[in-house]
Parts: structure tokens; sequence; C-alpha cells
């Protein structure tokens, strides 16, 4: 897999790491590659200065995925955005380890946007883009071979250089050696005449059970200096040279446009030098932030309305109601009699439930810097799809693809954000440049108010499901989805099947239990509110419905909510596995003080390939709901670098536990009605659980997902436990115990 | 108009509004980068400086009113807590997107400069203006007792 795609004749089926690649291909590749690495010459902070040295006899080792410099330094060259979800740390991990490197000679590196490359194999290889927690699964395989390469062509060039068989020699902690004649080389010494060995058609790999970087628990974050000491370069910290800052108004509802404007009070802004039009909007210029944002506030425009958004979320939610109950629906699942075993039930439980429109708010408002030049555009931003960016900011300024040249910086988070088709802050700023003619760089900052009124939301989502436990114990479960498409307009709707878009409704109980009757549908809403995958995308409701559902089930037939899950689970020995270990250490057997106000609740959700279940235990006191203590249990494959697992689970569950206590965007008449964080509240440190416990399920299998998965089993662990412990169902998110209180009257 | 700020011990006089957010002065005259945008609003913390070593959020402070004080940021934070607080939140990799991280460790530096030893509690009610969208926060108070305890074991070594 690692060089097949740099040979267009490569036969179909070669096993892995067994084509050629000649010396001639690779210093071509590292050209290509070096193209997109001055970046590391003109910011700080981005990497070694050693692409001159290629030619000289003590160079580098220069590899698509790594580079080995003469002053002993291996940086990994990183295709995935780094957002905090840890691919600076995990993927240089794997690259160490089949290397038998030292963690303190591990660098890593921004990858320049190149398909087919630098294409993530999760996504068929053809598109640069980091998404659907696939980084390390698609690189897992692409960078042992890397490693295990880089190794080889080491102990070739020793075994030359000493004149000994290469199989005596060895590799430990970045020293290359040779036990019968004691001598030993560093990786950097031998870095020049590595490079010029013949790259090895075959290598083999290590034995997992051999593994000391990968899997070990203590391995410090590659950044995370950097990010403590305020040293990391993010998007909106580069600095060019004469560069200017400009702000976006933007139409105060979806699908308006620009009718007219006057810039002449904008213009007389001191430090204000252009108001330009461009597609989304009206560019305010500046020679700061300061006088850009002055001036937008000084600017007026007149918007077309026309095809404007004008329905507010309590319209939507009325249309959505209706649908839900209506004949227009594709089917997702249908399996067994549902309607006849939900008719003649023993337990049933129904349930609407009501799902938000969410922001993703990173900490890091958009930003995007562009340097356009006569045939050169350069973009720096935290670009997630960058081949997709560069494609919009070519189209952008009039062209071609190959002239755009992508640096991706540090993401100050992402959440999905940062992943849309229409790369639309990227292609703002490419406007900008081009309506300015390229006179400066300019750099684009989305303010807060921007970021939350921006679109691209979670959509807003309505589901409604009965389901039942029959006399003969088997369960029916019929559930409805209403909500908007996220790929149905978009180049992504390929992945649409027989009309569902599973980024809408995926995820479903009769995909994750064992349920004899199962009718799933979806009705498609459409609304000119811009949707988007948000971290975890239709798991974010999907799984709080079903696991509610489950645990409402095994409520009314008296069963425990452990071991009813487990009795659903026959097909899904990875769920129960993972769902075994959470009840060992949440110690789900022991009795547990229901009073005061304390309920503890469980869920599981399998999703991006990983398992992951949580138990919440919470105190309510009045309608305040307090999460005290989680227990998380994961089980995504070989855990590559296990601290980064935990700090995931943490960070999903922070993320869904804001989303299930504040997160809501609501529109009236169409305008969104948040601006910044005073309305749309998110989670801050006093709300966060004491205890978070994460066990990770030990595994021999490929890595999968984490950085998803750990968000939707909170929601509804939450809810589960606020019922154990009050009574009160929680069907809609955000939570709201005072209404839920009103309507159980 | 002229405008004097003493950042981080060096004294600069810039041509620039008087009402010019401390925050863009500092990021956009001063190419000081750490101190982050967030919001505006003093809402969220990320732009968390220390003005005469108090923690403050520069992004609604206007240049005007911190002329003749002085201001520190994260470029020039060198009080022992700073250190410990840093140093505590490498090794228990406080850290994921990290953009949030210079206004929690201006915060929690200020924190401890004034109450070595913070309970849980202390720790939420002094960080509670401080976002973090990755949910740092329990490896955050995790980081402020183990810098608290350096300072402790430091001032008793």
């Amino acid at each position: 897999m690692y060089f097949r795609h740099l040979r267009e004749g490569a036969a179909p089926g070669t096993a892995a790491g067994s084509s050629e690649v000649t010396r001639r291909e690779f210093l071509k590749l590292t050209t290509l590659a070096g193209s997109g690495l001055t970046l590391g010459l003109v910011l700080p902070g981005c990497g070694p200065k050693s692409a001159s040295t290629a030619a000289q006899a003590t160079g580098p080792l220069v590899m698509p995925f790594v580079r080995i410099a003469p002053d002993n330094t291996v940086t990994v060259i990183c295709k995935h955005l780094e957002a905090g979800q840890g691919v600076w740390t995990g993927l240089p991990a794997i690259v160490a380890e089949e290397l038998d490197a030292s963690w303190e000679q591990m660098r890593v590196e921004n990858a320049p946007a190149q398909v087919p490359l630098y294409g993530n194999l999760a996504f068929g290889g053809k598109l640069q883009a980091t998404g659907g927690s696939t980084a390390t699964a698609n690189s897992w395989q692409q960078l042992r071979q890397a490693g295990a390469t880089a190794r080889a062509m080491l102990v070739a060039a020793a075994a030359k250089q000493w004149n000994v068989a290469a199989a005596e020699i060895t590799v430990s902690e970045g020293v290359v050696a040779h036990a019968g004649s004691g001598r030993t080389r560093t990786f950097g010494e031998l870095a020049g005449s590595a490079g010029r060995e013949s790259v090895p058609t075959k290598v083999a790999l290590k034995d997992p059970a051999t593994f000391r970087i990968v899997g070990n628990e203590k391995l410090p974050r590659l950044d995370g200096r950097a990010k403590s000491t305020g040293k990391q370069q993010f998007a909106i910290d580069v600095m060019l040279p004469g560069m200017m800052t400009a702000v976006v108004m933007r139409p105060p509802r979806f699908g308006g446009k620009v009718s007219s404007f006057d810039a002449t009070k904008a213009r007389a802004v001191p430090g204000v030098v252009d108001v330009v039009q461009i597609p989304r909007g009206v560019a305010v210029v500046g020679r700061d932030m300061w006088s850009a944002k002055q001036g937008r506030e000084a600017l007026s425009v007149s918007w077309d309305e026309t095809d404007a958004e004008k329905r507010g979320t309590s319209e939507l939610l009325k249309e959505y109601h209706a649908m839900a109950l209506g004949k227009d629906a594709v089917s997702v699942i249908t399996r067994g009699a549902t309607q006849a075993a939900l008719d003649h039930a023993a337990h049933r439980v129904e349930g609407e439930f009501e799902f938000p429109y969410l922001a993703h708010a990173s900490m890091e408002p958009l930003t995007a810097v562009c340097r356009l030049g006569a045939d050169k555009c350069e973009i720096w931003a935290g670009c997630q799809f960058q081949t997709i960016d560069q494609g919009n900011a070519a189209a952008a300024v009039g062209l071609r693809p190959e002239q755009v040249f992508i640096n991706t910086l540090a993401a100050g988070g992402t959440f999905g954000r940062r992943a849309n088709p229409e790369s639309d802050y990227i292609a703002e700023v490419a406007s900008i440049a081009k309506a300015t003619a390229g006179k400066y760089p300019v750099r684009l900052i989305w303010t807060r108010e921007d970021d939350i009124t921006g679109g691209r939301y979670r959509p807003l989502n309505y589901h409604r499901i009965s389901a039942a436990i029959g006399e003969d114990g088997k369960v029916a479960y019929r559930q409805r989805v209403v909500g908007q498409s996220i790929i149905g307009d978009t180049p992504f709707a390929a992945m649409m099947k027989n009309g569902v878009d599973p980024t809408a409704v995926g995820g479903s109980a009769p995909e994750q239990y064992d349920l004899d009757h199962a009718d799933v549908s979806w009705s498609r809403a459409r609304a000119g509110v811009p949707v988007l995958w948000w971290r975890s995308v239709e798991n974010t409701h999907m799984a709080f419905s079903k696991e509610v559902v489950i645990d409402e089930l095994a409520q009314v037939a008296g069963r425990d909510p452990v071991e009813f899950r487990l009795s659903l689970l026959g097909r899904h020995p990875r769920t129960a596995g993972v769902l075994k270990l959470l009840a060992e250490k949440a110690g789900w057997d022991k009795p547990f003080a229901q009073k005061n106000g304390r309920g503890r609740g469980v869920a599981v959700h399998e999703s991006f390939g990983s398992v992951v279940a949580q138990v919440a235990e919470v105190s309510v006191s009045g309608d305040k709901i307090r999460v005290d203590r989680v227990v998380c249990a994961v089980d995504c494959g070989i855990a590559v670098t296990p601290d980064v697992v935990k700090a995931q689970m943490q960070s999903g569950i922070g993320y869904g536990l804001s989303a299930a206590l504040y997160g809501r965007i609501t529109l009236t008449d169409g305008r969104v009605d948040q601006t910044n964080f005073h309305q749309y509240q998110v989670l801050r440190i006093n709300d966060m659980p004491a205890v978070v416990e994460v066990y990770i399920v030990p595994s021999t299998s490929p890595p999968s997902g984490v950085g998803e998965p750990g968000t939707p089993p909170i929601a509804p662990a939450v809810a589960n436990a606020v019922r154990a412990a009050t009574g009160i169902r929680l069907r809609s998110l955000p939570f709201d115990l005072a209404a839920a209180r009103r309507a159980a009257v | 108009m002229a405008i004097t700020l003493t950042v981080n011990g060096e004294t600069r006089t810039l041509d620039i509004d008087a009402q010019m957010p401390l925050l863009w002065a500092i990021r956009d005259h001063l190419q000081l980068t750490g101190t982050k945008f967030g919001c505006g609003m003093a809402l969220c913390g990320a732009c968390t400086v220390h003005i005469d070593g108090q923690a403050t959020r520069s992004c609604i402070t206007p240049v005007a009113a911190v002329q003749g004080r002085q201001v520190t940021t994260i470029e020039g934070l060198a009080t022992a807590a700073g250190q410990a607080v840093q140093d505590a939140w490498i090794s228990l990799n406080v850290p994921q997107c990290g953009y949030c991280q210079s206004g929690q460790v201006m915060s929690a530096a200020a924190l401890l400069a004034s109450n070595p030893k913070p309970s849980d509690a202390d720790i939420d009610s002094a960080m509670a203006g401080n976002i973090c969208r990755c949910a740092t926060y329990v490896r955050i108070r995790s980081a402020i007792h183990q810098a608290g305890a350096t300072l402790s074991a430091a001032a008793h070594g």
C-alpha cells in the first residue's frame, strides 16, 4: 500500500510495501514535497531548514513521510490536520516505533496539499482530508511501512560502511549498532549515505508484542511545550510583511445577497484601506484588526433577501413534527414485523426527541491568510480538507489548483467546522485577495459573532420512536428521523445510498443491538440553514435517542440497564466487551446510594470503528444537574498513544456534556438569536465532572477512531442518570429539567 | 495617537487609537501572538494577560487604560508560579488544540501567586472565565495542584 500509488503501472494486488520505487522517483517526490515545505523557511517554528542540503554528502534521508537530518532529528511529514486530537504525537509514534528511534529526536511537520501521495486512504486516497476519526486508522499501515523502510535503509548503509551483514546490525533508541565490532552510528550520521541506498522492496514489520513507543502510557505530546508557552503558531498568528487584516459583513439571513453598499463611513475610519464586495458579503480591509472591525461597524449594506431563509427554528420544528407523522420518508432499516410486534407488546416506550442546531465554536475563530501573485496563490490556515481547500481557493482567484500552495497550520479546534465542501472561510480570503488584486497579503479573521451566527451547524433534528418488548422477549423498534441532509447538496452526495444520507441517520438501535423487529426511516427536511458534521456527526443525536429508549425499555421491563443491553449484544461481542469492562470499573454491581438527588446512568455506542461506553453519576439539586463522576471504557483497537486516547475521551465527554447542558442555536424569522458565549453557552471548568476515569480495552486489532467516539454516550448516560435520580425523562437537548418536570405532570 | 505601553518590561510608543483593545495592540502592533483572540467580550479568557500581576482580559481593556502599568503576556511570564504552571502543563499533557492555553496558563499563574494551595473549588472559581472547547479541564485542575505542590516544595526546600 505504501508506495503503490507512486507507480502507475504497479500490478493490482501488489503486496504491502513490495512495489519498487527508484531513487529517481524519490528525488522527484522530494522536490514536489519540498515546494510546500518552504513554509519552514519563511515562518518560525515550522521545521528544519534542510531542504537545500539534500545534495551534500552528509545530507538528510528524505522520504515522503519521514526525513532524517544530519542533526539527528527525525521529522515525520504529517498529512493530517492537528486540531488537538493528537495526530502530531500519534503519527510520529507509529514511525518512531518501526524506526526504533528515540522519542526525543522526533519532530513533526505538516505535509503540503498533494494527492495521491498524502491522500486519506479511508476516503479512497484521492482526497487529502482529516475527518471521520480516520487519521490514525488510515495511516497505521502506511507509517509503519515508512518507518520500517527508513530503518532498513539506515541498516543497509551501516552494513556497507562496516562491511558486515545487515542481519548482525541492531537498532535501538536512534542508534545503529554492530555488537560484534562494537561500532555505533546515530541516525544523523548515517542519514546521508542511507539516502543513497536503494529503497527496499520488502520490509518486515515489528511484532506488536515488542512495541515500546506505540502503547507507551507516558509519551509526552510533541506539541505540549509549544502549546503551554504561547509559541504554537496558528493561522491567526501568521504575520507577513505588509499584511492587512480583513473582516467580512455577511447577510443577516442565510441565503441573502448583497444588493448594494455604502462604504463612505467605513473608508473614513482611520486604518481602513479597502472595502470590497466578495461573493459572500462585503469585506473591510484595515491595517490591523481593530481598524477593520471599526470599519465594518461603520459599513452600510442593503441585502437582497429574495432567496433567504426566513423561517425560525420554532416554525421548522413544527414542520418536522408533522413530517414525522407523514408518509414522505425513505426506509433506512426494515426488519421483522415491527407494527405487529408493537401492537402486541408486553412493555412499550414512546418518545419524541428534539435536538437543536449547534455551532462548533472552536476557540480559534476561523482565520486564513492569503498571498496572491500573478500565477501563484499561497494560503495559510488550519486546513482540514487540504485538496478541497486548494481547489476552492483556485476557483476563487482564477488559478489552477496546482498554482495554489496550501500551508496547513495547527488549528485552534475544529470539531468538523473546517471540513466544509465549500471551504467557506478560505474561499472568502482568496476572494478578498482577488478583489484587492493581490496588493498585499491579507488575513481574514471571523469574529466570535461571525462564528456563532455563521451557520454550518449540527442539523436540527426530530426523532419519533416507538419501542417495545414482546411476551417472547423480542424487541421491536420503530424510529422516524427528521432532519436536513449534511451531504445532500454537496459533492459528497455520492455517499448517499438509496436516498439515505448516512451522516443523518447512522448508528440506529437495530444496527447496534440484536433487535428482531425494526423500522427506521428518514424524512429529509429542507431549510436554508447551512449544516455540517459536528464532532461525531449523526451519532450526536442517534446515540441519544437509542440509549435513552433502550434504558427506558429496561426500566419498564424491570431489568438492569447493563444486563438488558448485554442480552441484546450477542452479535456485537466487542460492544459487550466494552460494556463489561465499564460495569466492572464503575462498580455497577455494587449498590449505589440513590438518595439526595443522586443517580447513575449508562450508555454505549459504536462509531468510527470504536466502541465507547460511559457511566455518569449525577446529583440533581432543584433543576440543576451536576455530573460528579464519569467512568468511560473504550475499544479503539491498538491504542497508539494511550494518553492521547484518554485525553480524547475526556474531551469528547466535555464536548458532549456542553451540548447536553447548554448548546442551542435558535433562529427567529431566519436570524440567529445567539451571538457570543453569553448566549451560546459552553461547558466551563466548574461544570466539568470532578472525576473522569478512562479505561482502554486491550486489543491487537488495528487502530480505529478516537477523536469523535467519546462524544455520543455522555448525553444519554446523564439523561438516564437523571431519570434514575428523579424519575423525570429528559428527551430533548439541551436538558431543561424544569420543562421536563412540567411536561411530566 | 501616541500610546506608550510597557509590555514584558519593554516600553514602546505606538501610534494607535486610544480605544484600541490591548489585545490587538499586543498582537498586531507588537507582534506578540501568544495572547489569543477568542470572543472580544471578556467571555472566554483566551486573551488573558497580567496587568500589574492581575489576570486581565486584554480584549476589552483599552490601551489608554494601561499606560504606565506593567503588562505581562505569556511570552514574558517569568514568575516562579508561571514556570511551575507551564512545567505541570507539559508533564500532564494538558493542551490539545492549545489555542486557549496561553490564557489558561496566565489565569493559573495569577491564581497560584495569590493562593499557592487552591482547592478544586478555588480552581473552578478562578478558572471559570477561561473556556476550553477541548475540555481539558480535568487536567487543568490536576496541573494546578501539581504546580502548587512544586511551589510549596520550593518554598520549604
